[in-house]
């Protein structure tokens, strides 16, 4: 991410104002967040029990999405798929966001020899490309839901620890800073007061890019068979399985590539447009 | 005439230090490919001598004598730092292996995949620059307009659409209802359009915002409104005082631009069977070929580091005020 000025990091950003667009945003992802929370439990139908009669079954009243090419519940499927992508996502991020925040912090409040030490560590993962890391790390144990969660969230932390070790370095400095620390108030006291009300609205920027970063990073290697493997519900190994069967039920594999078009158009639509442009 | 040549060197001075960095993190790609790619050979299941063996004299000659044998030959017996540091040996000296699915050494492999991964990186790149730029400049002119309502639109899809989708879609289009263009592959005619507009219609999508935000400040700033006002028509001041400071942040941003790239690279090859790296790299996960991941991993971080020391060099030459 770019320089942060002083300006950029002191300024309060309460004028920002709610537009349509970010609304839009707001409502497509809560029809998603909808699918992936109560779906599950609605539907109450195993995603993986078979139907072997009824594959490539239209859809029905019963049966909204119809069945898929092994005649599971389509449907169930994508819930349940969801629910996985949008679960790695959080976790992700949040792994990745708090560890970001608390040695960024710890790299503008300490200094020295730490700070170059830390910041050394981030180039260290910057130098590949974040997908590159995720897929060395599929390779350590192909197949697995773990080395996906560590290499998206190892991927992802260096942004956080940048932003905050940037803004923390002109917050730290400032006068209203100084003056808490002259008046006694402990660390705990100033990251509540002064850090942490003036990087929110960036980290909530950065978590919202984390969060399409890991829902992509997923369905994009689960597509070309290095993420998780076949019976597992998930949006990218879906697509790729229901892709040949695209001229008799177009529905199967429209499901899932819409799923993933919302969840990553409500993200990219709920930033403010000065952020998303 | 001395001022010139001081600013010179100091522009020289950046560009060195620049480069040094950039050679920085070649050898820490290099450290942390060739670091994980060894942890793979160890975590892979079974037991390493065995496998060796087996891939060595075929499956059915693998006895106890023949795996001591290569674990002796080879050192597997040792702790692991030593055998770590091995690899690392080998690897400063650039010895890649051989890859175990088809025997040739992994150079040999790579030497025919760089050649259709530069290709088509070039290509995208060069029409993400020719489609992005120019539709930031036309959306900038006019800001709130009907242009730059209608790219902020296409951008904000094409932004969420992943690489993958999206080159599926033009396959539907242009391949299966159209029947301009082929598919997939390489041999082919004009195979490497799709990929190639996949990814820049993907760069382009950002790059296109990137420049039109340029631009409207350009348009803003005081310099420019001097230029009218000394009597230029407005696509005489944009020639002369927009366009080369619009390029500054476009340029600067290729550097974000190129994660997408290489990142893209790997998951477009795959999709349309393109012979490059990225499909290489993919395929060698698929039959747990180290040498082969490590190789491939390898030149595609380096091939990012060069990309960006080049665009270091370009911003250098670009903004004189080492802002860059």
């Amino acid at each position: 991410m770019s320089r942060l000025s002083a300006s950029d990091v002191l300024v309060d950003r309460a004028a920002t104002r709610w537009t349509c667009g970010q609304s839009a945003g707001l409502l497509l992802l809560l029809a998603v967040a909808l699918l992936a929370l109560v779906g599950p439990i609605a539907i109450d139908i195993d995603p993986a029990r078979q139907h072997l009669a009824r594959f490539l079954e239209a859809p029905s009243l019963a049966q909204p999405l119809g069945y898929d090419q092994l005649g599971r519940s389509m449907l169930a499927r994508l819930a349940h798929g969801t629910r996985l992508s949008l679960s790695l996502a959080l976790v992700s991020v949040l792994s990745a966001a708090v560890p970001g925040f608390v040695i960024g912090l710890l790299a503008a409040w300490c200094g020295g020899w730490t700070e170059r030490v830390l910041a050394a560590l981030a180039d260290a993962v910057l130098a590949l490309p974040g997908l590159l890391l995720v897929l060395l790390l599929a390779a350590l144990a192909p197949g697995g839901f773990w080395p996906l969660y560590v290499g998206i969230s190892l991927a992802l932390w260096v942004e956080y620890f940048r932003v905050v070790r940037a803004a923390c370095r002109v917050l730290l400095a400032s006068p209203q800073v100084e003056a808490s620390r002259l008046l006694g108030f402990e660390p705990a006291y100033i990251i509540r007061r002064h850090v942490l009300p003036a990087l929110l609205p960036r980290l909530l920027t950065l978590m919202r890019f984390g969060l399409a970063g890991a829902v992509l990073a997923m369905s994009a290697l689960g597509f070309v068979g290095v993420g998780l493997q076949p019976p597992t519900p998930e949006l990218g190994v879906m697509m790729i399985e229901l892709l040949p069967y695209y001229r008799e039920a177009p529905w199967l594999v429209g499901a899932p590539v819409l799923v993933l078009f919302m969840t990553l158009l409500g993200l990219l639509l709920l930033s403010p447009q000065k952020e998303a442009a | 005439m001395d001022l010139n040549r001081l600013l010179s060197a100091a522009t020289r001075r950046r560009l060195l230090l620049a480069l040094g960095q950039r050679l920085l993190q070649a050898a820490l790609v290099a450290l942390l490919v060739g670091t994980l790619c060894f942890f793979m050979t160890r975590l892979l299941p079974g037991d390493m001598a065995y496998r060796i063996a087996a891939g060595r004299y075929g499956y059915d000659m693998v006895t106890t004598e023949a795996a001591l044998a290569v674990r002796a030959e080879l050192g597997l017996d040792r702790p692991w730092f030593m055998a770590l540091s091995e690899w690392w040996g080998r690897l400063l000296h650039l010895d890649l292996g051989t890859s175990q699915v088809t025997a040739l050494p992994v150079l040999v492999e790579i030497a025919h995949q760089l050649g259709p991964t530069l290709r088509l990186s070039l290509l995208a790149m060069a029409l993400s620059l020719a489609i992005g730029p120019t539709a930031g400049v036309l959306a900038g002119l006019h800001p709130g307009g009907w242009l730059d309502r209608a790219t902020l639109a296409v951008s904000v899809v094409l932004r969420a659409l992943p690489s993958f989708l999206l080159g599926l879609l033009l396959v539907l289009l242009f391949s299966v209802q159209l029947g301009a263009l082929p598919a997939a592959g390489h041999g082919d005619h004009g195979g490497i359009l799709l990929p190639a507009l996949t990814l820049a219609l993907g760069l382009a999508a950002v790059s296109c915002r990137v420049t039109r935000d340029a631009m409207v400040q350009v348009r803003r700033s005081e310099y420019f409104s001097f230029a009218l006002t000394k009597g230029l028509t407005s696509s005489q001041a944009l020639a002369r005082h927009g366009l080369r400071n619009v390029a500054v942040p476009v340029v600067s941003y290729l550097g974000v631009q190129l994660v997408m790239l290489v990142e893209g690279v790997v998951l477009v090859e795959t999709i349309f069977a393109w012979p490059g790296i990225g499909h290489a790299l993919v395929h060698a996960i698929f039959g747990r070929d180290v040498p082969m991941i490590q190789g491939t991993a390898l030149v595609l971080g380096l091939m990012f580091v060069l990309f960006n020391a080049l665009v270091d060099a370009a911003c250098a030459f670009l903004d004189p005020r080492g802002r860059a």
